[in-house]
């Protein structure tokens, strides 16, 4: 078991007991906080899978702007382990057999699933650098780039005109 | 190098996909049922960005694919918080169960 392995265990170790720590919480800031807990640990699969500047995009976007809006919202309006509502029990109860059936159904697939590409193809470690990606992205995919930004543009005119008091 | 197999990578992705579900099955706050969503989203980031490792490692497509993922997350972060401040203004609850003027 060399390091690579034990990293990538205690990643998803973290990973999964920090998103169950989000839907289990009743208190929405530690939900929020146990999210972002998912977001670093994800950021670390992205290093180990060779996908560098994206877990730091990662971190920057998901754990450093979006989390903190939520955290302020849920401290805006005063959300605590009070005002949480919950759902009744059978609803929860269905949901377990749901989402825990449809698991295993994944999960007997993927053990099914051809195995070819099992080992990992890690010839050179800078595909993910800023240099490769920044290449590729001004060539082959302009197009969304620009479009993504007009999307951006849309989404904030929509958030002002939303949050604006009439 | 690294051997560890593209099944452990998505058994991890798989499972943070159907906690996300199950959490967007379950709860009833607004705020919380979005971060489900967030859940979602990146357990389809960790499959693009394992697929494209393991398949096609010298291509950059699938880390391109998270990324603009990534990009429409935040959008759809701030579009739906801001909805979310506009219904608690409106109904001083962000319960979805208490948002039925348009249910029936």
């Amino acid at each position: 078991m060399n390091i690579t392995q034990i990293l990538f265990w205690f990643l998803t170790v973290l990973a999964i007991g920090s998103s169950l720590m989000v839907i289990t919480s009743r208190n929405p800031v530690y939900s929020v906080l146990s999210l972002i807990v998912t977001f670093f640990a994800l950021s670390g699969h992205y290093i180990l899978l060779n996908a560098q500047f994206l877990a730091i995009v990662n971190l920057i976007v998901y754990a450093g702007a979006i989390m903190v809006l939520f955290l302020f919202v849920i401290m805006l309006m005063n959300l605590n382990a009070e005002t949480e509502p919950q759902k009744n029990k059978w609803l929860r109860f269905a949901g377990i057999i749901a989402g825990g059936c449809f698991l295993l159904v994944m999960v007997a697939a993927l053990r099914d699933a051809d195995s070819r590409a099992a080992t990992a193809m890690t010839t050179y470690g800078e595909t993910g650098l800023i240099q490769h990606l920044g290449k590729v992205l001004f060539n082959e995919y302009v197009v969304p780039f620009e479009i993504s930004s007009v999307l951006f543009l849309s989404a904030m005119v929509g958030a002002v005109v939303l949050g604006k008091k009439e | 190098m690294s051997s560890i197999p593209l099944t452990h990578i998505l058994f991890v992705s798989t499972a943070l996909f159907f906690i996300g579900m199950y959490g967007l099955f379950t709860r009833r706050n607004m705020i919380t049922m979005l971060m489900s969503v967030e859940l979602i989203l990146n357990s389809v980031n960790i499959n693009f960005v394992a697929f494209n490792k393991y398949l096609y490692p010298d291509k950059l497509d699938g880390i391109f694919f998270s990324l603009f993922i990534i990009t429409i997350a935040a959008a759809e972060a701030a579009v739906a918080i801001a909805i979310i401040i506009n219904l608690y203004r409106s109904h001083h609850s962000i319960d979805v169960e208490d948002a039925t003027e348009m249910k029936y």
